[in-house]
C-alpha cells in the first residue's frame, strides 16, 4: 500500500509542476509578446473603470510598475485566491463567476460524450480484433478513420444543418429551452438532455475510431498468450473469453491513454458548443476572442488546465485499482 | 543489406501498396491543386455575384456571404492551410528528433528533466494555449504555425524517446560507442537513418494535427480573416449565418476538403507502417501460405520468408 501512495504522491507532484507551469506560462506569455500588455489590456477597458478599480485589476494581474518577481509573486497570490480579475466582454463581473457558471455545462456535455465514446470504442475495439480480417475489421477502422478526419466543429455544422435546421428533429441553440425552470426537476432534466443529443453524438463519432484503433492493437497481442489459448481450451464461451480475460487486460492501455486524450478531446467539445451556441467554455472561448477579453482568456485556460490535471490524476488512481501491477 | 536498398524497397513497397497509393495520389493531386488551381480559377476574393447564391452552371459552388465565389475559395484556401500545416509538420519533427532523440539517447538527468518537460506539454490542453498565444500574437500564417508547433511538439518527442531508448541498447550502437564515434556521430548518422519510417510517419501526422487544429483556430477568428484559408472559409461561413440561411455550399466544400487530405495522409501513413514494419510484412508473408484463419488468434510468425 505504501508503493502506491507513493506512486499517487508522486504523481500529484507531476500535476504541481504542471499547473505551476501553466500558471507561468499564463504570466510571463502577455510578457514576452510585442508591445505592453498593460496598454492592451487597460485600452479594452477605457472609460468603463474607476481609477480605484483599475488599480486593483492591475494588482490581479501583477500589472504594477514594480520588478519582474515581485509582479510575479502579487500573481501567484491572487491565482491562490480564485481572483481571476474582471471580465471585458461581461463588465463588470468578475472571471471566476462566469466561468463557473458555464463549466459545469462542459462537463456535462465533454464528459458524458467523452464517457460513452470510450466504452463504445473499447468495445468495439475488442469485438472487431476477435475475428480480425472479419468483414467489421475490414469495414469499421477505415470508415471511422474517415469520420475523423473531419474537424469536430465541421461534423458539428452539419449535423446541425440535416438534423436542426432541415429536418427539425433537434433544437437549433442552447442548453435547454427557455420554457423551463433551472433546476431539478423532471422537465429542465429532459430538455437538457434533449439538447445535449446532437453535439455528443458528433463528438462521439469524431472520437470513436481512435479508442476503437488503440484497444484493438492491444487485443491482438493479448490474444496470443497462453492464458487466453487455455481459456479457450476450457471451453469456455467466445464471450467470456474475449471480455472476461482478453479485454480486462487489454484496455488499460487505453486506460491510460484516456488521461491523455482529455485534452484533445476537450479542445474538440470547446468547439462543438461554439457550432451549438452551447453555454459552456467553449463558448465563452469565443466570446472572450471575439471581444480581446484576455482576462477571460486566461482564466479559461487556467480552469481548463487545472480540469484535465485533477481528471488525469483520477485515471491515475483508477488505475491503481485495475492494475495489481502499480500496487506491488 | 545497404540502406540504399532498403529505402528502394520501401520505395517500391509503398507504390504497390493500396493504401499509400491512393493516399499519395489524392495528397499529390490536392498539392498540384493548390499551387497551380488558383491561375485558373476567378478571383476568391472579389465580390463576383448576389451573396448565398446557390450553386450554378456560373458559381459551381455558388456564393458565399461576400459574393465571393465558393470554388475558388476552396482552392485558393488549400494554399495557405497546407503550407502551415506541412511547415508545422517539419518543425515538429525536427523539434521531436532533437529534444526526444537526447532524452532517449542520453537518458539519466537529462532524460529525467526532458522527459518532464514533454509531460507538461502534453498534458496541457491545447486549445485554450493556443488561443491565448495566438491572441497576443498578430494573426497570420507566421503566427498560426508557431502556435502549432508550440503546442505540437511534445507528442512527436515522446514517440522519438521511446524508439531512440529501444535502439540505444542495440548491438551496432554498443559497436559504434566502442570504436570511438562521437555522440552527434552516432545519433545523427547510426541511429537517425534507421528510423526514417518513423521520422516519415511522424510528420505526416503533425501535418494532419496542424490541419485540424489550424482551422479550429482561424474557425475562432484567430487567423488573418482578410486572406483566404480554410479556415477562414469557415470562420466566414458561421459569420454570415450560412446554417440559418441553410447555405450548405458556403462550408461543405471546405470541409470535405480538409477530410480527404487528413484521411488521404492518415492513408499513407498505414502504408507507411505496412511497408517498413517487419511484424506486418512477415505477417502478410505468412497469410498467402495459410489460407484459413489460423492466424487470427494473434499469433505473429516472426520468421520472414523469400522477401
Amino acid at each position: 500500500m505504501s508503493n502506491s501512495l507513493q506512486y499517487l504522491i508522486r504523481r500529484l507532484g507531476f500535476y504541481s509542476i504542471a499547473a505551476w507551469a501553466a500558471l507561468t506560462l499564463n504570466f510571463f506569455i502577455p510578457r514576452l509578446m510585442p508591445g505592453d500588455p498593460a496598454a492592451i489590456i487597460f485600452a479594452r477597458f477605457r472609460g468603463k473603470l474607476t481609477p480605484e478599480a483599475m488599480i486593483a485589476l492591475r494588482e490581479t494581474f501583477g500589472l504594477t510598475d514594480g520588478p519582474l518577481l515581485l509582479q510575479y509573486f502579487s500573481y501567484i497570490k491572487s491565482m491562490f485566491k480564485g481572483d481571476l480579475g474582471v471580465s471585458i466582454a461581461y463588465f463588470p463581473e468578475p472571471v471566476a463567476n462566469i466561468i463557473s457558471t458555464g463549466l459545469l455545462w462542459t462537463i456535462f456535455l465533454a464528459g458524458t460524450s467523452l464517457v460513452i465514446s470510450f466504452i463504445i470504442g473499447t468495445l468495439l475495439g475488442a469485438i472487431i480484433s476477435w475475428k480480425r480480417g472479419g468483414r467489421l475489421d475490414s469495414f469499421l477502422p477505415p470508415s471511422l478513420a474517415f469520420i475523423g478526419a473531419f474537424p469536430y466543429f465541421w461534423l458539428a455544422m452539419l449535423s446541425l444543418y440535416i438534423f436542426g435546421f432541415k429536418l427539425e428533429w433537434f433544437p437549433l441553440r442552447h442548453a435547454y429551452s427557455d420554457d423551463v425552470t433551472v433546476g431539478l426537476n423532471i422537465p429542465f432534466i429532459f430538455s437538457s438532455i434533449y439538447h445535449a443529443i446532437l453535439p455528443a453524438t458528433t463528438m462521439i463519432l469524431v472520437s470513436l475510431g481512435g479508442w476503437m484503433l488503440s484497444m484493438r492493437n492491444t487485443m491482438l497481442t493479448t490474444l496470443g498468450s497462453d492464458y487466453i489459448t487455455l481459456a479457450r481450451a476450457k471451453g469456455l464461451s467466445s464471450w467470456v473469453v474475449m471480455l472476461k480475460y482478453a479485454a480486462r487486460n487489454a484496455i488499460l492501455p487505453n486506460f491510460t491513454g484516456f488521461g491523455m486524450a482529455l485534452g484533445f478531446v476537450l479542445s474538440g467539445a470547446l468547439l462543438t458548443e461554439i457550432i451549438f451556441s452551447y453555454p459552456g467554455q467553449g463558448y465563452l472561448l469565443l466570446q472572450a476572442v471575439r471581444s480581446q477579453d484576455f482576462p477571460l482568456m486566461q482564466g479559461l485556460f487556467m480552469t481548463i488546465t487545472l480540469a484535465v490535471l485533477a481528471a488525469n490524476w483520477f485515471v491515475d488512481i483508477a488505475i491503481l485499482f485495475l492494475d495489481p501491477r502499480t500496487r506491488k | 543489406m545497404n540502406k540504399n536498398s532498403i529505402l528502394k524497397r520501401w520505395g517500391r513497397g509503398i507504390i504497390k501498396n493500396k493504401k499509400a497509393s491512393f493516399g499519395l495520389y489524392f495528397v499529390s493531386s490536392l498539392i498540384g491543386l493548390s499551387i497551380f488551381g488558383p491561375l485558373f480559377t476567378l478571383d476568391p476574393t472579389a465580390f463576383l455575384g448576389a451573396p448565398l447564391s446557390p450553386p450554378s452552371l456560373e458559381h459551381f459552388f455558388g456564393t458565399n456571404g461576400q459574393g465571393q465565389d465558393v470554388l475558388s475559395q476552396t482552392i485558393a484556401g488549400a494554399r495557405q492551410t497546407l503550407l502551415v500545416a506541412f511547415t508545422t509538420g517539419f518543425f515538429v519533427v525536427i523539434i521531436g528528433a532533437f529534444i526526444g532523440g537526447a532524452a532517449g539517447y542520453y537518458g539519466g538527468k537529462v532524460d529525467d528533466f526532458l522527459s518532464l518537460i514533454i509531460n507538461v506539454f502534453l498534458v496541457m490542453p491545447g486549445l485554450p494555449l493556443m488561443v491565448i498565444l495566438a491572441s497576443w500574437l498578430p494573426p497570420g500564417p507566421l503566427t498560426l504555425a508557431g502556435v502549432l508547433i508550440l503546442t505540437g511538439w511534445a507528442w512527436n518527442a515522446r514517440v522519438i524517446r521511446s524508439q531512440m531508448m529501444s535502439l540505444k541498447g542495440r548491438d551496432f550502437v554498443l559497436a559504434a560507442i566502442i570504436s570511438g564515434e562521437s555522440n552527434s556521430r552516432i545519433i545523427f548518422v547510426e541511429i537517425m537513418p534507421r528510423i526514417l519510417s518513423l521520422l516519415a510517419s511522424s510528420f505526416i501526422g503533425a501535418s494532419v494535427y496542424a490541419i485540424g487544429a489550424q482551422v479550429g483556430l482561424e474557425f475562432l477568428g484567430l487567423g488573418d480573416v482578410s486572406t483566404v484559408s480554410w479556415g477562414t472559409n469557415l470562420y466566414w461561413a458561421s459569420n454570415d449565418l450560412a446554417l440559418l440561411t441553410g447555405s450548405w455550399w458556403t462550408f461543405v466544400p471546405t470541409g470535405l476538403s480538409i477530410a480527404l487530405i487528413s484521411f488521404s495522409l492518415t492513408l499513407i501513413n498505414f502504408g507507411i507502417d505496412e511497408v517498413t514494419n517487419p511484424r506486418l510484412i512477415s505477417e502478410k508473408n505468412w497469410k498467402k501460405e495459410l489460407p484459413d484463419n489460423t492466424l487470427n488468434n494473434g499469433v505473429t510468425p516472426v520468421v520472414r520468408k523469400n522477401v
